[in-house]
């Protein structure tokens, strides 16, 4: 069994981002750049699916500039055993993404394709989804359990409320929720030899792919600042402000 | 630009996406596995034993050793290693992890370059898999500074070494199970000194904490006292009378780890009073509204700024094999000198913020004098450099 792990290069976690001062983008010059943490949960999933004898064979595939090579590699670290790379210097949002993805999936003809239920820059959760409907495949989201059986997948999915559980035949796309699982730190002689995995590289060009963005950024500025809260001396007082100043109850 | 960790780390070209991936799974090890607990091991005294094992299995004990003996070196340089003092420092170690889980930095090295062959094969896989400990004992009660004057005596009976003496700060020394010491087989002087491999449960070896100390309060510091101790004559490390080369090899890889970590926690002080400045408010406005503030965090980030080109001027002159000893004393003293800056300028920052534990700053400006005394003190590295000047 092939699978197939998307993976994306965003500013790492720990970044405090801030907006430029003329609100065109955030600032993210110099920023420490990651694997966006859903996906490394996505790579976590196959890698063990590999551990348990499950798939014979992880694929890493990122879209976006050059320098995206290092989620690749980071992903071989953790035991992808190769890796794409399409390479565009073009702002790429999650349709463009999909379509690459599916050009991906019909030359490589995984079993199963996981990705992040989203990235943590642009938030959108809408990649997964949206290959679901261009591949044609089903799609199990917000996996927090994957268990695969007999050319099936059951993903249990957080949903509002609690858990629900689907079968999926495969060929199928599965995004990752939070507590899927817990990833692995690469240790130093598995960085060392994931430099010597293959990474290929290909174009949106020459998937067929036209990546052009459609939606259009207008501005960008920093969340309104909170104001300082108070303290209620009782629990009237409470019911009072909800009441007459939140105007909540 | 802003300034935290990352964004305040000059350009390096050297740097390449091997080593930034080696730095991203390390920084996750140190803040799932080390930083939350740093704190409640400092108070301890000690870090607990299993760490050597969790240390071990992400390759951090092994890098730069060779492959045959269980090290990682293919692939590896000055980098990697100094990757490892950086991020260190980024979680506000000024070396009281790296002098505790890492010491065999300093003790190995003499066994893995001089050691006989099967002392090799003894020693340093188990250190390399954590399963045992090696620290280096040179420093004594009567001095630290003067290595050529060292007391502590070997004489050699038949096939082994007399020992007799006694060795203090030694950093890891409670918990070694060898100790790599300086020794005196000969004459007074440098040419009288030799290196032993001692294995701390020899009859005669005893040990007392030295645990009341300023800084690095995990570290399992020790004296060592050493009573007519019989040591096997080949624990002899290279040959008799080269201690003191032995010793001096060793000095440049510990100064420049030192300096490495001292930077980052220079940097460390530096990230951690931004983010105050910018959100504590006083008399209207951000602290970093403040011309008094604005100036004392250009001030910091010029003298890291100095300090960071001069490590990887020297980084780069090593890596071709041209390190000058001159230039390693005198980074080491402009890395204490911008530590100490920075740790001072900080903790006015964050005020009283950085007067109570928990603080990174305020564990980093008590860990300052250990780092300008330790390894060499500022006075003992002006000296050095101004003796290769032939004033």
């Amino acid at each position: 069994m092939k699978i197939l792990v998307a993976v994306k290069r965003v500013v790492d976690y720990n970044v405090k981002v801030r907006p430029k001062s003329d609100g065109t983008d955030v600032d993210i010059a110099n920023a420490k750049m990651s694997i966006n943490p859903f996906c490394e949960i996505a790579v976590e999933e196959a890698v063990r699916l590999k551990e348990k004898g499950v798939a014979t064979e992880v694929v890493a595939v990122s879209l976006g500039t050059k320098q995206s090579q290092e989620q690749i590699r980071t992903a071989m670290a953790l035991g992808a055993d190769r890796g794409i790379l399409v390479e565009t210097d073009t702002e790429l949002q999650p349709l463009g993404v999909a379509k690459c993805l599916n050009a991906i999936i019909a030359k490589e003809s995984p079993d199963l394709v996981i990705m992040g239920k989203q990235s943590i820059d642009g938030d959108n959760n809408q990649t997964g989804q949206m290959l679901g409907a261009l591949s044609n495949m089903p799609q199990g989201t917000f996996a927090s359990e994957v268990a695969v059986e007999d050319g099936t997948v059951n993903v249990t999915r957080e949903i509002d409320g609690g858990l629900q559980t689907v079968k999926l035949n495969l060929p199928a796309i599965v995004t990752t929720d939070l507590r899927l699982n817990e990833p692995r730190y690469a240790s130093l002689p598995n960085i060392m030899k994931a430099k010597k995995k293959p990474l290929d590289t290909t174009t949106p060009d020459e998937l067929g792919v036209d990546v052009a963005p459609r939606v259009q950024t207008l501005k960008v500025e920093p969340p309104a600042e909170r104001s300082a809260g108070i303290k209620v001396a009782d629990v009237a007082e409470l019911v009072e402000k909800l009441k007459n100043e939140a105007k909540v109850i | 630009m802003s300034l935290d960790f990352d964004s305040a780390r000059l350009h390096n070209p050297f740097l390449t996406e091997d080593h930034e991936a080696w730095r991203s799974q390390l920084r996750k090890f140190l803040d799932s596995e080390v930083a939350p607990y740093f704190d409640d091991w400092d108070e301890a005294g000690k870090i607990p034993d299993e760490m050597w094992k969790k240390a071990a299995d992400v390759g951090l004990l092994q890098l730069g050793y060779p492959e045959q003996y269980g090290g990682i070196s293919e692939g590896i340089d000055l980098y990697h290693a100094q990757i490892v003092n950086e991020e260190l420092g980024r979680i506000g170690s000024a070396g009281g992890i790296a002098s505790t889980l890492l010491v065999h930095g300093i003790g190995l090295p003499p066994v893995v370059n001089f050691s006989q062959e099967h002392i090799k094969e003894e020693v340093v896989p188990k250190v390399l898999s954590g399963e045992k400990r090696i620290s280096l004992g040179i420093t004594e009660p009567s001095g630290g500074s003067d290595v050529a004057n060292i007391k502590t005596t070997a004489r050699r009976e038949g096939d082994y070494y007399i020992v007799n003496g006694s060795k203090t700060f030694i950093s890891g020394g409670m918990g070694a199970d060898w100790i790599s010491t300086a020794v005196r087989t000969g004459e007074e002087g440098p040419m009288g000194v030799s290196m032993l491999l001692i294995p701390t449960h020899l009859e005669g070896v005893s040990r007392t904490p030295l645990d009341k100390k300023q800084g690095w309060w995990c570290s399992d510091t020790a004296t060592i006292y050493y009573d007519n101790v019989k040591v096997p004559a080949d624990h002899l490390i290279g040959e008799e009378g080269h201690g003191f080369l032995v010793i001096m090899n060793n000095f440049n890889s510990e100064r420049m780890a030192m300096i490495v970590n001292m930077e980052a926690c220079a940097r460390c002080c530096l990230d951690e009073a931004v983010n105050w400045a910018k959100d504590r408010k006083t008399f209207g406005k951000p602290l970093s509204k403040h011309q008094v503030i604005r100036h004392k965090i250009s001030e910091m980030k010029q003298r890291i700024n100095a300090t960071q080109a001069y490590i990887q001027v020297v980084t780069r002159e090593l890596s071709g094999g041209r390190g000058d000893f001159g230039d390693i004393a005198l980074l080491k003293v402009q890395a204490s000198e911008t530590m100490e800056f920075c740790a001072k300028e900080a903790s006015q920052i964050l005020g009283g913020a950085s007067y109570l534990r928990g603080c990174k700053t305020e564990r980093i400006y008590r860990e300052v004098r250990v780092n300008a005394i330790g390894g060499g003190s500022e006075e003992i590295m002006r000296d050095l450099a101004s003796r290769q000047y032939q004033l």
